[in-house]
């Protein structure tokens, strides 16, 4: 029997930890249901794991055509993967949840303290400004959701 | 967010972004609430929310949290999350602010 050159299942299953960890920051994170929590992207890394344990039985088969260099190029591609999925976990699971606590922050019950900042436009604009402010229909609103967030520098 | 205002409800970003910058990323998501911009973190600072050096460069930034202020000025629901990437859905402010006079 012969054996194709190229050791697919390896360079499938690398190339889906790739995908998986990439498509998380590029795809994923806009939709809360797969941001939230990243089950889409877990999904990914369980389709490629199979893959790669196959790639690397294969790539260490006796029958290869160039054995050392199927040998090093399955232990490469598996490790970059573990790699790729471990520093996955990190950012998403590890490195998100290194917050400083906020001991200080306005608590509910309590007056929110007023602010003025530039809006998009340069205009400033004020917390109590919002609050006094009136629609086309001249209501004030019922109230202001502040969402602070940490920008995309 | 459309569903917030419609119950009456003004959503507002605050980030150490620039208004240039803000201004990219509302057109890029196609947000139409007001971004302002905290460049100091003066505000941030004042609800305690200060991420010291945590931007890409070193920068202070704010850490994520979201808060409901009724027309009084009184916060009636607050936010903060433990992990950056999950954060509050728009559901989950719909349901205060039914309960807001």
């Amino acid at each position: 029997m012969k054996i194709p050159k190229l050791n697919w299942p390896l360079w499938a299953g690398f190339l889906l930890s790739l995908i998986a960890f990439l498509s998380y920051f590029f795809v994923f994170v806009w939709f809360p249901v797969t941001r939230d929590f990243p089950w889409a992207n877990l999904l990914l890394f369980a389709g490629a794991a199979p893959l790669l344990l196959f790639g690397l039985r294969r790539a260490f088969r006796p029958d290869r055509p160039k054995p050392m260099r199927s040998k090093i190029a399955g232990a490469v591609l598996t490790t970059l993967s573990v790699a790729i999925f471990g520093s996955f976990v990190f950012v998403v699971f590890i490195m998100a949840r290194q917050l400083p606590a906020s001991a200080g922050h306005p608590q509910v019950g309590q007056k929110a303290p007023d602010f003025t900042l530039a809006d998009t436009n340069g205009k400033p604009v004020s917390l109590a400004g919002l609050l006094a402010s009136r629609d086309e229909k001249a209501r004030t609103p019922k109230g202001v959701l502040l969402i602070f967030y940490r920008g995309y520098w | 967010m459309a569903k917030l205002e419609e119950v009456g409800i003004r959503p507002i970003a605050i980030s150490v972004d620039s208004p240039e910058e803000s201004r990219d990323l509302a057109q890029k998501a196609g947000y139409t609430f007001p971004i302002l911009s905290d460049p100091k973190a003066d505000a941030i600072r004042r609800y305690d929310l200060l991420h010291a050096g945590a931007g890409i460069e070193g920068q202070d930034v704010a850490r994520p949290a979201e808060f409901l202020v009724d027309s009084s000025g009184v916060v009636r629901w607050v936010n903060l999350t433990e992990n950056y990437w999950v954060r509050a859905r728009p559901e989950q402010v719909l349901e205060v602010a039914r309960t807001l006079p």
